[in-house]
């Protein structure tokens, strides 16, 4: 079952969880084969009732010890765009869409989000044009992610400080 | 030889010895903060020269910020080797979840954790969107612990990698080197959410780091003393 997943990571963001579970998006999501939608809503105030979707089969939850299973069964992530939640989703190689939040000021995570755009990892839009990123995406133009090589770093470090 | 005149009345000659003595406090005061300035120059400048590894374990204090900084830290940490032990954890008091991705990291480890790891528990310096005038209490109530445990821990390496935590303890660190006690090798590696702009915390140990990393080529090309090996977490 074609799915996709939500998060916004342990922020609160009611804006996104509304405009994704509106009529006009999940209709979106449903023409482009999606049948199921689970949402990781965070400390947001709206946590939609299971199943009180038309189109799609939808589940939604606030945290979880772990959201490696929810990365693993996706076929699509939308996001928002907390550092933690794109690089898991890109580590679990899956197709993320990242949806900025323009209610909050100078967010500096908006840099590495802006980044792996334009390294061509991610797609990006805001609640007002997730209607439209969704009909027009290209998910095989994505590029994939090389995960981070903390063994550079050891490597380094032994060398400098004389580390046998 | 008798500088005071000793026509002058009875409170010109007060004056004259008070000024004297706080001519000699201020040559004093000067003296040790032209030391502390020199001591402090000679630190930084030859901290790439100090190689703790090559006498045998290198201690590490490892500042693990919430959240995000934790997990990063942690990343980091997963390909160093067992000669770098013992590990102090240190972790803002009020932090709640670090502790247990710390145990939980330990515990895949192969030696014993018990021996090789500890985890201390410190004031934070700075809330997020905290009031700057609050923010100079609250480093300094930070520094009142930062400064008896690094004293205490004496680490050949201190490992932090951006929440304002870290900054007491790296400026304990940094005076166990001005007091010629202990060299204490600062090493920062900036979070990878910074592409364009440093946090503050990187701008303030960007001065006094002894290992400055950088995760994009756009850092490295403004802060030309920081160290680019790409992506490393």
């Amino acid at each position: 079952m074609k799915t996709v997943f939500v998060t916004v990571g342990t922020t609160s963001f009611d804006e996104l969880i509304e405009r994704v579970t509106s009529a006009e998006v999940t209709q979106e999501l449903k023409s482009r084969g999606y049948e199921r939608l689970v949402l990781q809503v965070g400390r947001g105030a709206l946590l939609p009732a299971a199943d009180s979707c038309s189109h799609l089969r939808l589940e939604a939850f606030r945290f979880k010890d772990s959201i490696a299973e929810d990365m693993r069964r996706a076929d699509l992530v939308i996001s928002h765009a907390g550092a933690g939640s794109c690089l898991e989703a890109l580590g679990a190689g899956r197709p993320l869409l990242v949806v900025v939040n323009d209610r909050l000021m100078n967010n500096h995570q908006l840099e590495l989000a802006a980044q792996l755009h334009a390294d061509g990892h991610l797609l990006y839009c805001t609640c007002s044009t997730l209607t439209g990123t969704l009909r027009d995406m290209d998910l095989s133009a994505l590029q994939p992610f090389q995960p981070g090589q903390p063994k550079n770093f050891a490597n380094f470090l032994d060398k400098a400080l004389g580390v046998k | 030889m008798n500088f005071v005149p000793s026509e002058l009345p009875y409170s010109a000659s007060y004056a004259v010895v008070m000024f004297m003595f706080a001519a000699e406090a201020a040559f004093v005061f000067l003296f040790i903060c032209l030391f502390f300035i020199f001591r402090f120059y000679i630190v930084v400048k030859t901290g790439r020269n100090h190689r703790p590894g090559t006498k045998g374990p290198v201690s590490v204090l490892v500042v693990a910020g919430s959240g995000g900084h934790t997990s990063e830290i942690l990343r980091l940490m997963e390909h160093l080797s067992a000669a770098y032990a013992p590990r102090h954890y240190v972790i803002a008091d009020t932090d709640r979840m670090s502790e247990e991705k710390i145990s939980t990291f330990e515990s895949s480890k192969p030696q014993s954790a018990s021996e090789t790891h500890f985890i201390f528990r410190i004031p934070r310096s700075r809330e997020v969107h905290q009031s700057w005038s609050s923010t100079v209490i609250s480093t300094l109530n930070a520094l009142r612990f930062s400064l008896p445990l690094v004293f205490r821990l004496q680490p050949d390496v201190v490992l932090c990698n951006g929440p304002g935590t870290c900054v007491p303890l790296c400026v304990a660190g940094l005076l166990l080197g001005i007091l010629g006690i202990k060299k204490v090798l600062i090493v920062y590696v900036e979070s990878i959410c910074r592409v364009q702009t440093l946090s503050l915390t990187g701008k303030i140990l960007y001065l006094i780091s002894d290992y400055f990393f950088v995760q994009w080529p756009s850092l490295r090309d403004r802060y030309p003393k920081s160290i680019f090996l790409g992506r490393i977490v």
